[in-house]
């Protein structure tokens, strides 16, 4: 029998989608374990972010199974999705021009008990607390990261796919994200990661599912990635 | 009493810019519903004046088949007028969603000249009388002026509106929602809320101001079926002023040009049909994104 600790928290299975006549996803399949820290790598195009989308329901037409602590998926839209307790941090941070700081931070509405409480994120990220009034996308681009971020943790969502958090970034502010992720693991969350950049992506995942062309070709856990290197250079080409 | 550089009598030129003032208060209502409608639908509601005249009927009707008031008029014909316009946006509109403004436009175009048709089969062209509610019955000189109540309650009620709707939309948590999901429909339902709802709601409100502002007409202006066709063209003028989709822009603007309209009849009645499309023009080449509008 499965202990609760190693059963997927999410099963993603033969996982299609398609972006109107364009068919992106050819059959992904991958989990995620309750409290893990799962990094999915590969090139520009391979499918990361339709991914997630996919898992969000943010696409036009998915097929195979998505399944998020037992609940099938495939057939939810993306608002009864995001109700079952999965949030999205998007690549272009999706932060809102005609609202403020505050009314960005505090759009998500609560999906389930147990989110952070707002000083908890402030915490965080202090940055945001001296900034509520301003224009949200009159931020810095690490302060509408941390907002993007910050935002989706006061909901009570167990599940956060984090979609490049890094790209664009200041060092200084690459390690505060990666300390915050760090921080979030300790406290339960789960977290599904993109990333491009590994370096970043070692300090904090458990394990890495590397992508080309819509599919998984290989996985690894962390404690392999030494034993990968040159495996992973050819795959991401760098 | 008379303006003496001018040699205009004081109480035309008040009178006028009473008139003014009422016209720009059916304008900043109707362009406001125009407004939050394409802001949330990217919809351009061409069945807005009829809609409008629809709520002035419903009126009557409530009146005449109910026996039921001015005053329960203005509580239940934007509330019937705006079911139906939920009944529009769920069966027709939501399937343009994503496709170029034209479909819509053509589509709100072809239902405002049904309705009105219907309407006129039914009614013919001349208008049925609505009266004022006893309560704003007569009127008050204020000594320059003379102030029928009801034009009053109109401009004020109005008003009222205009600034209760600006305060929802951008000081509350659900004017929050729905000014989000302008921007990104899609992301702010990845967060959990029910857009697809949402844009039905906001279809209905905007119609609700419609037939609300149809209801304030009828006293004034009869009930007419074609009431709403003449006065569209000049909301949308106003629109184009302000700026699409800005709220503030099309109340402000609303009142402005109808003040504006109203001194023109004092000062050069000859363009006074005219003054809000020369405005239009002017303000295309100036600022084509007009005076409120964010991008063009």
């Amino acid at each position: 029998m499965l202990d609760t600790a190693s059963r997927p928290f999410l099963e993603v299975a033969g996982l299609e989608s398609w972006y109107g006549e364009s068919h992106i996803l050819h059959g992904v399949d991958f989990n995620v374990r309750r409290g893990e820290v799962v990094t999915l790598l590969g090139r520009n195009g391979a499918g990361k972010t339709t991914t997630l989308k996919s898992i969000m329901g943010m696409v036009g037409k998915r097929k195979g199974s998505v399944r998020f602590e037992g609940t099938e998926t495939i057939g939810l839209s993306s608002d009864k999705i995001a109700r079952l307790g999965v949030a999205l941090c998007p690549e272009e941070r999706g932060i809102f021009s005609s609202l403020n700081v505050q009314e960005n931070l505090m759009l998500p509405p609560q999906v389930k008990p147990g989110g952070l409480p707002v000083e908890q994120i402030f915490e965080l990220f202090p940055n945001l607390k001296e900034r509520l009034s301003s224009q949200g996308t009159k931020l810095s681009g690490g302060e509408q990261q941390m907002l993007a971020i910050g935002r989706i943790l006061r909901t009570g969502a167990t599940l956060l796919m984090l979609d490049e958090p890094t790209e664009g970034l200041a060092p200084v502010i690459i390690e505060q994200i990666g300390h915050t992720i760090g921080r979030l693991k300790a406290q339960g969350f789960t977290i599904l990661l993109v990333e491009q950049n590994f370096r970043f992506a070692s300090t904090v995942a458990d394990r890495y599912y590397v992508m080309e062309h819509g599919k998984i070709i290989d996985s690894f856990a962390n404690s392999e990635l030494a034993a990968n290197m040159d495996k992973l250079h050819e795959y991401l080409g760098v | 009493m008379m303006i003496p550089l001018l040699n205009i009598p004081t109480q035309a030129l008040f009178g006028q810019l009473l008139l003014g003032l009422i016209n720009g208060a059916f304008y900043a209502l109707l362009s406001l519903g125009l407004a939050v409608i394409f802001g949330m639908l990217n919809i351009v509601n061409f069945a807005h004046g009829a809609l409008y005249m629809v709520g002035a009927f419903v009126a009557y009707f409530l009146l005449n088949i109910a026996g039921l008031g001015y005053w329960w008029a203005l509580i239940l014909a934007p509330i019937i007028v705006g079911a139906f316009g939920i009944f529009i946006e769920r069966s027709m509109l939501q399937w343009l969603a994503g496709l170029d403004h034209l479909y819509g436009l053509l589509l709100t175009f072809g239902l405002a000249l049904v309705i009105q048709g219907v309407f006129q089969a039914e009614f013919g062209s001349s208008g049925l009388p609505y009266s004022i509610p006893p309560a704003l019955q007569g009127g008050q000189n204020l000594g320059f002026m003379y102030l029928p109540k009801y034009r009053g309650w109109v401009v004020i009620f109005s008003l009222f509106v205009c600034i209760a709707t600006w305060y929802l939309i951008e000081k509350t948590k659900l004017g929050a929602y729905l000014r989000a999901a302008t921007e990104n429909p899609q992301l702010v339902r990845a967060f959990g809320v029910n857009v697809p709802l949402m844009i039905t709601l906001t279809y209905g409100f905007g119609v609700a101001l419609a037939a609300l502002a149809g209801v304030l007409a009828a006293p004034i202006n009869q009930v007419r079926p074609l009431m709403g066709a003449e006065f569209i063209i000049v909301v949308f003028a106003v629109v184009v002023i302000g700026g699409m989709g800005s709220i503030m822009g099309s109340v402000v603007t609303g009142f402005m040009l109808g003040v504006i309209e109203g001194l023109t009849k004092v000062f050069y009645p000859e363009a006074s049909n005219t003054v809000v499309f020369v405005i239009m023009a002017i303000v295309l080449l100036i600022k084509p994104a007009g005076l409120f509008g964010r991008t063009a």
